[in-house]
C-alpha cells in the first residue's frame, strides 16, 4: 500500500491539485493582505466563473484554456464592480459587517446557480482531458500537468505585478496604511476595488485549468472555500509565497492522506489542519504583508 | 408594555384554535424554530460580539443526540431534548475553550467555528452507525411523551415553548451583569479587561449557553421533520439560516430574533408565492436580504421602530 | 502599596523598560514623567497585567502580581485608565460605568446607580444618558476615569488624563482628582502637563529611554540636571545655567 509506485503519483497528483488551490487562495491572499476582509465570497466567485468556463465551450466551442483570455479579464471587472459598489460602499462599523456582506453575496451566487441550472454535475471533455504525460516515475493527466505550470506562472506575474510595477507599488502603500497613502494621493478606494478586482481574475484563470481535471455545479463553491482559506491560513495571510506552498502541501496533503485513510480522511486532515493553524500559529507559515 | 406582553402571549397560546390550516401552523412553528435559534445565536453573537459562522455544529449536535438516544436507547423524548441541549452546551464550550483560549476573534473566529462545523459534517457522514451518509429516519411514535403528535398543533406548542424561553433567556441576560460584560467585551474587550472582567469565562459562559439552546433546536427538528443527515444537520446552510434573523431582526436586542424571524419566513413565503417554487429562489432572497440589512440597517428592523428603538442593545 | 523592582522588558530589538523600580505609597499622588517614547505606558501596562515583564516584580499591597492577568489584578484592587481612551461607544456614559460598578455589584440596578454616584463625583451627570462615542476628548478622559474608579480601586493608574485638556477643564479636573485621593484612592499618574504634575504630585519619577533617572518633589526634580536634559537634549542643563526651569519644560 505504501509503495512508491503508488505513494509518488498520488503525491503528485496532490502537487497538480495544490497548483490549483495555490491560484484560488492567492487571490484570497491578496484581498486579505491589502483590504483585510475574509472573502467568504471566493468560492461562490470560482464556481460563477467554472461556469463561464463551461458555457463558453459547450455553447461557443471555446477550448478552456483560451477562455483565460475572456475570463481573466472578466473575473478582474467582475470583482472590481463587486468591491466597489456592494462590498466596498458600507458604513464603517464592525468589520464582521464586510464578513457578512461577503457570506451574502456567496449566498446570492450560490443560490442563483441552483436555480439556473440546478444541482447537476457537469464535466466537459476536451480531447485531452484523459491525455497522460509519461514523467518516468509516473503517468500524470496533462490537464494536471498544465495547471501546475500555469499556477507557477501566475505566482511569479502577481509577485512581479506588486513588486515592480507603480500599481504594486500603490497597492503595498495601501495595504500597509490606507491613511497614509490617501494623504499621499492615492484614490485608495480605487486601489481597493483593484486589488479586489486582481484577486477575482485569478479565479477567472483557475476556473479554466480547473474545468478539464474537475466538475462544474452549483454547490462546487463551498468545496473549494473552506480549502482556499487553509491554505491562506497556513500559508498565511497576505503572502504570495505561503499561498503557493500552502496550496501545495494541501494538496499533496488531501492526497495522500485520501489515499491511505480514506476520501473523507482527506478532507478531514484538511480541516484538522486549519484549525490548528488558526489556534497555534495564525500568522502560518510565511505571515507578513504582500510577500 | 406589560400588558401588551400579556395579551401577545394569550394570543400565542391561542393561535392554534383560530388558526386550523395545516400550513400555516406549520409556518408559525418554523417561525418560533428560527427564534429558538436566532436567540441562541444572539447570545454569542448579538450580545457577544462574537460572529459564528458554523452553529450548525450545536444544531446537529443536538438533533443528533436526540435522534439516536431515542432510536437507539429508547430514551424518552422529553429527557433525549434534554439530553440535546446538554450534549450541543458541552460542543459549545470545547469549541469556545480551544477559540478562546488561543484568543481567536472577530474573522478568524467565524472560520474557525466553520472548521469545526465541517469536521463534525465530514465525521458525521464516515460513521455509519450513527447513518453515515445516507442519514437517520427518526420513526413516528405518536404521543406527547414522544414529542410527537398527530397535529401540528401538538409541535406548535413545543416549539412555542422553546422559542419564548430562549427570548426570555436573552432577556435574562441583557439585564444581568453577565450581559453588561458581554456587551462590554463586545465593544472594546481590553477595556473590558481593564475593569476586572473575565473575559474568557464570559465568552465561555455565552457559546455554552448558546450552543444548547440551539441544540434544542436540533431535537425538535429531528422529532418534528423525521429525518437528519450530516449535511442537513451540519452543513453551512443551517448556519446561515440560524444567524439570518438576529441579524435581520436586531443583533443583541431582546425581540431581534423573534421580528427577524417572522422576516425571514415571511420574507421567504413571499419569494415562494412570487417567483414559484424553485429551488435555490428563497436563499437568493435571504442573501439579498442579508446584504441589504447589514449595509442600510446594520441594527436592525428593530431599529426602525422609531419609540421601540430606544431598546437599544443592552439598554436596561 | 505599590512596589515595582527591577522590571524590564524588550520588544524585539527595542529595551523598553530597563530595571525600573518605584514605589507608592497609600494615600500618595506620585506622577511619572518623561519625554515621549521613555516607556512609561510600558511600564503601567505591565504593573497592570497587559504585559508580561521579562525580569523584576510588582508587588501590590504586599502581593506579588508580576505577570497576573489584568482582570485579575483589578480585582484585587489596582484599576488603570488607558492613554488613548477606550469607550465602549454604543454604550451611555451611565452603562459604560456601569461596566466597571459590576465589578463589585451583581445586580444591574445597582450598578447603574453606583454609576451614577461615581459620574457625580466627576462632574459628569449631565451626560449619563449620551452616548460615549459622543463625547469629547475632555468627556472620554473623564469616563476612563469614571470608569476605573467604578470598581472600586485602591489605587488607580491614570495614564495621561489631562493630555488634550483646555485650562478650564484641567483647572476642573485637578481638584476632582484630588478628591479622590482624599476620598481612599491612591493615585499613580502618567502625566506631560507640568502644571497638573507640579499641584497634584507630591512625588514625582522621571523616566527616560527605558532608565529611571530621578525622583523627588517636583520642585527638586524641576531643577536637576538629568531631568532638563531628558527633554531638552544634551548639555542643555548646564546651558541653562542650572537656573530653576519649572516653568520652562514642556
Amino acid at each position: 500500500m505504501l509503495e512508491p509506485s503508488i505513494l509518488l503519483p498520488a503525491a503528485i497528483n496532490g502537487l497538480t491539485m495544490g497548483a490549483v488551490y495555490a491560484l484560488i487562495a492567492l487571490g484570497l491572499t491578496l484581498i486579505y493582505g491589502v483590504l483585510h476582509i475574509i472573502n467568504f465570497a471566493h468560492g461562490s466567485l470560482l464556481m460563477a466563473a467554472l461556469y463561464g468556463v463551461f458555457f463558453l465551450y459547450k455553447l461557443l466551442g471555446v477550448d478552456p484554456y483560451a477562455a483565460m483570455a475572456v475570463l481573466v479579464p472578466a473575473g478582474f471587472v467582475a470583482g472590481y464592480a463587486l468591491q466597489r459598489s456592494v462590498i466596498g460602499a458600507i458604513k464603517p462599523g464592525r468589520d464582521q459587517n464586510v464578513l457578512l456582506i461577503t457570506l451574502g453575496v456567496s449566498i446570492v451566487l450560490d443560490n442563483l446557480a441552483v436555480y439556473f441550472f440546478s444541482g447537476d454535475t457537469q464535466t466537459i471533455d476536451t480531447r485531452y482531458s484523459l491525455e497522460m504525460v509519461n514523467l518516468g516515475v509516473a503517468l500524470v493527466s496533462l490537464p494536471r500537468l498544465i495547471g501546475l505550470g500555469a499556477a507557477l506562472v501566475f505566482t511569479a506575474a502577481l509577485w512581479l505585478l506588486i513588486s515592480s510595477t507603480d500599481l504594486g507599488r500603490a497597492i503595498r502603500a495601501v495595504a500597509k496604511e490606507p491613511h497614509g497613502a490617501r494623504l499621499v494621493g492615492i484614490d485608495v478606494d480605487h486601489i481597493f476595488a483593484m486589488s479586489f478586482g486582481i484577486g477575482t481574475a485569478c479565479l477567472g484563470a483557475a476556473a479554466c485549468l480547473l474545468l478539464p481535471m474537475f466538475y462544474v455545479s452549483p454547490h462546487v463553491g463551498q468545496v473549494f472555500v473552506l480549502i482556499a482559506f487553509t491554505v491562506v491560513v497556513l500559508g498565511g495571510m497576505g503572502s504570495f509565497t505561503g499561498a503557493l506552498i500552502g496550496g501545495l502541501l494541501i494538496g499533496v496533503t488531501e492526497s495522500l492522506g485520501g489515499l491511505i485513510f480514506g476520501e473523507s480522511a482527506g478532507q478531514l486532515a484538511i480541516f484538522l489542519i486549519f484549525i490548528a493553524v488558526l489556534l497555534f500559529r495564525p500568522t502560518g507559515l510565511f505571515g507578513s504583508r504582500l510577500s | 408594555m406589560r400588558m401588551a406582553l400579556v395579551i401577545a402571549a394569550a394570543c400565542a397560546v391561542a393561535l392554534p384554535l383560530v388558526v386550523t390550516s395545516d400550513f400555516w401552523l406549520g409556518f408559525c412553528i418554523t417561525v418560533m424554530l428560527s427564534t429558538l435559534m436566532g436567540a441562541a445565536w444572539n447570545v454569542l453573537g448579538g450580545y457577544g460580539g462574537q460572529v459564528s459562522f458554523g452553529h450548525a455544529a450545536y444544531f446537529g449536535a443536538g438533533a443528533y443526540t436526540a435522534a439516536l438516544l431515542g432510536m437507539k436507547l429508547g430514551v424518552n423524548a422529553c429527557v433525549a431534548l434534554a439530553l440535546a441541549g446538554a450534549a450541543a452546551g458541552l460542543v459549545g464550550l470545547l469549541t469556545g475553550y480551544l477559540s478562546f483560549r488561543y484568543g481567536l476573534r472577530g474573522s478568524y473566529f467565524a472560520l474557525v467555528t466553520l472548521a469545526f462545523a465541517e469536521v463534525l459534517r465530514i465525521l458525521a457522514g464516515a460513521v455509519d452507525w450513527s447513518g453515515g451518509g445516507v442519514g437517520l429516519y427518526v420513526p413516528l411514535h405518536v404521543g406527547a411523551a414522544n414529542l410527537q403528535f398527530a397535529s401540528k398543533a401538538g409541535y406548535y406548542y413545543v416549539a412555542l415553548a422553546l422559542g419564548a424561553g430562549a427570548l426570555l433567556v436573552g432577556w435574562a441576560i441583557q439585564r444581568s451583569r453577565l450581559g453588561a460584560w458581554l456587551v462590554a467585551i463586545r465593544e472594546n474587550e481590553d477595556a473590558a479587561r481593564a475593569l476586572g472582567v473575565h473575559t474568557f469565562a464570559c465568552k465561555l459562559k455565552a457559546i455554552t449557553i448558546s450552543a444548547a439552546l440551539t441544540g434544542l433546536g436540533g431535537a425538535f427538528y429531528a422529532d418534528y421533520y423525521l429525518y437528519i443527515d450530516p449535511g442537513i444537520a451540519f452543513g453551512p446552510g443551517v448556519s446561515v439560516e440560524i444567524l439570518l434573523a438576529p441579524i435581520i431582526g436586531g443583533l443583541g436586542t431582546v425581540w431581534g430574533p423573534f421580528v427577524g424571524a417572522i422576516a425571514l419566513q415571511g420574507a421567504g413565503e413571499l419569494g415562494r408565492r412570487l417567483l414559484g417554487d424553485a429551488p435555490g429562489l428563497s436563499l437568493v432572497f435571504y442573501g439579498v436580504l442579508l446584504v441589504v440589512m447589514v449595509k442600510f440597517r446594520p441594527d436592525g428592523l428593530i431599529g426602525l421602530f422609531g419609540r421601540f428603538a430606544r431598546q437599544r442593545p443592552a439598554h436596561a | 502599596m505599590l512596589e515595582v523592582r527591577d522590571l524590564t522588558r524588550r520588544f524585539g530589538g527595542l529595551l523598553a523598560v530597563s530595571g525600573v523600580s518605584l514605589s507608592v505609597a497609600s494615600g500618595e499622588i506620585v506622577a511619572l514623567i518623561g519625554p515621549n517614547g521613555a516607556g512609561k505606558t510600558t511600564l503601567f501596562a505591565m504593573i497592570s497585567g497587559f504585559v508580561t515583564p521579562d525580569t523584576g516584580t510588582v508587588r501590590f499591597e504586599g502581593r506579588d502580581i508580576t505577570g497576573m492577568a489584568p482582570h485579575e489584578i483589578c480585582r484585587l484592587g489596582l484599576a488603570r485608565t488607558f492613554q488613548i481612551a477606550q469607550p465602549f461607544g454604543r454604550l451611555s456614559v451611565r452603562e459604560n460605568i456601569a461596566v466597571g460598578a459590576h465589578l463589585r455589584i451583581a445586580d444591574r440596578q445597582d450598578a447603574l446607580r453606583r454609576a451614577e454616584a461615581v459620574a457625580r463625583q466627576l462632574g459628569m451627570e449631565r451626560l449619563l444618558d449620551q452616548p460615549a462615542a459622543a463625547l469629547t476628548v475632555a468627556g472620554r478622559k473623564r469616563l476612563e476615569v469614571a470608569r476605573a474608579l467604578a470598581t472600586g480601586p485602591r489605587l488607580l493608574l491614570l495614564d495621561e488624563v489631562m493630555a488634550g485638556l483646555n485650562p478650564t477643564e484641567l483647572a476642573e479636573i485637578v481638584p476632582v482628582l484630588r478628591a479622590i485621593r482624599d476620598a481612599g484612592v491612591t493615585i499613580l499618574l502618567i502625566e506631560h502637563v507640568m502644571q497638573a504634575v507640579v499641584s497634584l504630585a507630591e512625588r514625582v519619577y522621571v523616566l527616560n529611554q527605558g532608565r529611571m533617572i530621578a525622583e523627588g518633589p517636583p520642585a527638586q526634580i524641576a531643577t536637576t540636571s538629568a531631568v532638563v536634559e531628558a527633554y531638552l537634549g544634551q548639555g542643555a542643563a548646564q546651558r541653562l545655567g542650572g537656573r530653576a526651569v519649572a516653568g520652562a519644560v514642556p
